[in-house]
């Protein structure tokens, strides 16, 4: 029985990324296991997508080490695009034909017979819930319902590692519950997923593991509970002051919590006991207009890291 | 009914024109004079070497030019009255956002009426410069082709609004250009006299504003004797033209924008 | 499965897979056929109007080669040779620009084994599909009408076809430096003197020495003279250069359009 692991699926050292004088990618390491759900969350201009389409073999690498299915996108472009499933942030619907031609041209760009690729046009928009819209035009479809195309889209070829950029931005609670939920399924059939994303409820319920961005860097990795145990507390209390400025707090706070963070609009203490923190806070004459207990999410992780929030 | 309103409308499309010129000036300006270079010099060349060395009495440029004159107030009408307005009825939105105001619909119609005689006016006017350039306007009385040219090109835009106004999408223009603009300003007269054509297609020609505006126009530039009742009956081919389709094109903008 | 997919992804040779993105367009045009259909008959009213109705006024043409023909017949394969370019030009220009810049279904396709030669290559051989039914469609009514003065005139078909291939290329190279839609204004501006002289209406003769010299240089003057030669009979070694002329051209917009779509869709 071999005890060696089982190759990544996707492996990448150093891997680097510039646009002129740009470094977009500056330098990333990361393993992704097939079978996982691997994420990568940042703010908008912190490279995910810049390495999302190096890992697509579309964006060639500018430096460092890249390889997919074992393979080097320099040399094996097709190889490996053949086997992948890209849902691009940008939607690049063919508007000029119908929702359900999309997927059948797509499936014809993969070499399909014209048969196959017919029949898995009609299956693909039964698991995304457009089949009564087959025979529409793109245009007039809703966000979410583009969205679920685009998705049905990167499943044409029936792929191994489906890469989805920003899958959900833009679309409202009921359509991505939707995309969640069928990725999901698609996770418990045994595809690899890999996402990008900036929101952190999506990175927390969808993702194995996940590696945090910004700037072009890899400042943490792990899973979220694991991110949220080391960067954090367990709970965060969020206080917040009238309009008309926070009570200059320099001091005032000392001791109440493990970490204190001021921003704009709210003051954010870092304790494991958030009760006992709300109480010495009226206990030293503070009075906030409004306070909440919360548990601590990715998002106050990344402003741990960083010193920003990730949606700006 | 506010003129001043109307006034607005114009003053509107007049400030939209200074993003805009650019391709108007291809259609107005560039594109007859470059036909009357080719096919005035050009063919004009040719053919005074033949038997047919002059047309109704005057060398082939002479003959061109007034058509051409014509037959650019139709094109300009076309190009006025097409894309422009279903841009502004689906794609910009624009009658939305000035019915949102005080103006009403009758007084938007009368402001892109107005403004359509203005680029009329604009591009008659200049092409006529071109034309007294060439030297081919004989008499004094020539000038009078431009307020027919202008004419010519209401008997159009009347029409091509109303067919606009009722347009949900650009395909039908592509049908209009080709089977009727194209068409026209091959067959109606400008290039050759309309009597060389078979006598179905005579009759046709006769039935449409651009012969009509191409026979006055010529007339009045080339100084040859026109009686009273054919002048009258040519004018009121174009002022029908110009009135029903105005009438017609009111109604639908009216039926269109109010909702 | 595994192997299935294996086979699918082979470097099949660049061009293969462009039948794809002709496989597309026909998808589209299917339902709007009758925007090709219409496209064929501006041609032909120029051919009425002018080669007809103004043709009636026109003496017989000597060309250089001592024939002397009537007019119809030295204005119809100008004709059948612009309609090939407007074709070619017309799919090149804004529908190309449209799936490029506006929809970027290019970008979708290129996540697919597909890649940048097979884009570039599909969508120049769609162009000049549309092109040549064109030409087939005038050189049908050409012959119907008696206009063909030689047995010559069938090469006029692969002639147009390269005629649409050698535009198709530079409009693609040129549609991927277009920025906004007021560019194309341009288009119309060289388009229009293109049609008007290039021999197409007169003999080039008829020009002042320097303009014989810029027409000269300038593709659809090949294209009509070619074609021209090929249908009145007039074979002559200046058809040669034609034809070398028009596969040069094609062969550096070729160069620039793939180099140009390398660096926009492969960033």
């Amino acid at each position: 029985m071999s005890t060696a692991p089982s190759p990544a699926l996707i492996h990448a050292r150093g891997l680097v990324k510039r646009f002129g004088d740009f470094v977009a990618v500056d330098g990333i390491d990361f393993d992704v296991a097939a079978g996982e759900a691997f994420g990568f969350l940042g703010p908008n201009g912190a490279g995910k997508t810049s390495t999302m389409r190096m890992i697509g073999s579309v964006s060639p690498v500018t430096a460092g080490t890249l390889r997919v299915f074992g393979l080097d996108p320099a040399t094996d472009g097709p190889r490996i695009r053949a086997r992948l499933g890209v849902v691009p942030q940008a939607d690049s619907l063919d508007l000029e034909i119908t929702v359900r031609d999309n997927l059948f041209i797509y499936g014809r760009f993969f070499d399909l017979s014209a048969a196959e690729a017919r029949r898995r046009a009609d299956e693909l928009l039964e698991f995304v819930q457009l089949s009564e819209r087959a025979k529409d035009e793109v245009e007039p479809l809703s966000g979410g319902m583009k969205r679920r195309l685009v998705i049905a889209r990167g499943l044409v070829n029936e792929p191994d590692l489906l890469l989805l950029d920003e899958p959900t931005t833009g679309l409202d609670p009921q359509a991505r519950h939707l995309v969640w939920d069928r990725l999901y399924r698609l996770k418990r059939r045994g595809v690899t997923l890999v996402l990008t994303t900036h929101y952190m409820d999506e990175a927390e319920q969808l993702c194995d593991r996940l590696v945090v961005m910004d700037k072009g860097k890899i400042v943490a990795h792990g899973s979220p509970r694991e991110l949220i145990d080391r960067y954090s507390t367990r709970e965060v209390l969020e206080l917040r002051f009238p309009a008309d400025g926070q009570p200059q707090l320099d001091g005032r706070l000392e001791g109440l919590a493990d970490r204190v963070e001021v921003l704009p609009d709210r003051v954010l203490l870092y304790t494991g006991d958030g009760e006992a923190a709300i109480a010495g806070v009226h206990q030293r004459g503070l009075q906030p207009i409004s306070s909440l207990i919360r548990r601590s999410t990715l998002e106050d992780v990344f402003l741990r890291l960083t010193g920003r929030s990730l949606v700006e | 009914m506010n003129l001043a309103r109307a006034g607005v409308v114009l003053e509107r499309n007049a400030l939209n024109y200074r993003r805009t010129w650019r391709g108007s000036i291809i259609v107005s300006f560039v594109s007859p004079i470059l036909f009357l270079a080719a096919m005035g010099l050009g063919l004009g060349s040719l053919i005074s070497h033949g038997q047919h060395r002059l047309v109704a009495g005057y060398p082939y440029l002479d003959y061109l030019a007034p058509g051409l004159l014509a037959a650019t107030a139709m094109q300009t009408a076309a190009l006025e009255t097409m894309y422009p307005i279903l841009a502004k009825l689906m794609w910009d939105k624009i009658y939305e956002s000035i019915l949102a105001t005080p103006v009403r619909v009758a007084e938007v119609f009368i402001g892109e009426l107005s403004w359509i005689c203005v680029r009329l006016l604009i591009v008659t006017t200049t092409f006529f410069t071109v034309m007294v350039a060439f030297r081919v306007v004989h008499t004094p009385a020539g000038i009078l082709a431009i307020p027919i040219a202008v004419l010519t090109g209401l008997a159009f835009g009347g029409a091509f609004m109303a067919y606009s106004s009722n347009q949900r999408n650009d395909s039908g223009f592509a049908a209009l250009n080709r089977f009727v603009v194209i068409p026209l300003f091959l067959l109606a007269g400008t290039f050759f006299p309309i009597t060389n054509l078979p006598a179905v297609f005579q009759a046709i020609a006769w039935l449409t504003p651009l012969a009509h505006g191409v026979a006055l126009t010529r007339a009045v530039t080339l100084a040859t004797p026109m009686a009273p009742p054919a002048a009258l009956g040519h004018l009121a081919v174009l002022v029908a033209y110009a009135a029903v389709g105005f009438v017609i094109g009111r109604r639908n903008f009216e039926r269109r924008l109010t909702v | 499965m595994a192997v299935l997919q294996g086979l699918r992804a082979l470097p099949l040779p660049v061009g293969f897979r462009a039948a794809h993105i002709i496989e597309r367009n026909l998808i589209h045009y299917r339902r709007h056929w009758i925007i090709i259909f219409s496209g064929f008959f501006e041609p032909l009213l120029y051919l009425l109007g002018i080669g007809y109705g103004v043709g009636s006024l026109v003496p017989a043409i000597h060309v250089p080669g001592g024939q002397t023909l009537r007019y119809a017949v030295f204005v119809a394969p100008a004709l059948m040779a612009s309609s090939a370019m407007n074709g070619a030009v017309y799919e090149t220009s804004f529908n190309f620009f449209f799936k490029l810049k506006h929809m970027k279904i290019f970008d979708a396709a290129l996540t697919t084994p597909m890649g940048v030669g097979d884009v570039a290559l599909g969508e120049i051989g769609w162009a000049v599909a549309r092109g040549s039914v064109y030409a087939i469609g005038f050189l049908v009514v050409m012959t119907a009408l008696g206009l063909n003065a030689s047995p010559s005139a069938i090469l006029a078909l692969p002639a147009a076809m390269l005629l649409g291939f050698t535009f198709a290329s530079i409009g693609t190279a040129t549609t991927t430096f277009v920025r906004t839609w007021q560019d194309f204004d341009l288009v119309q501006l060289i388009l229009l003197p293109l049609f008007l002289f290039s021999a197409t209406f007169t003999p080039i003769s008829l020009y002042p020495a320097p303009l014989q010299v810029v027409i000269e240089a300038t593709p659809l003057y090949h294209g009509v003279d070619l074609i021209r030669g090929l249908t009145t009979g007039a074979l002559g070694p200046g058809l040669v250069v034609d034809v070398a002329y028009l596969v040069v051209l094609a062969a550096i917009g070729l160069t620039i359009a793939g180099w140009r779509m390398r660096a926009l869709l492969l960033k």
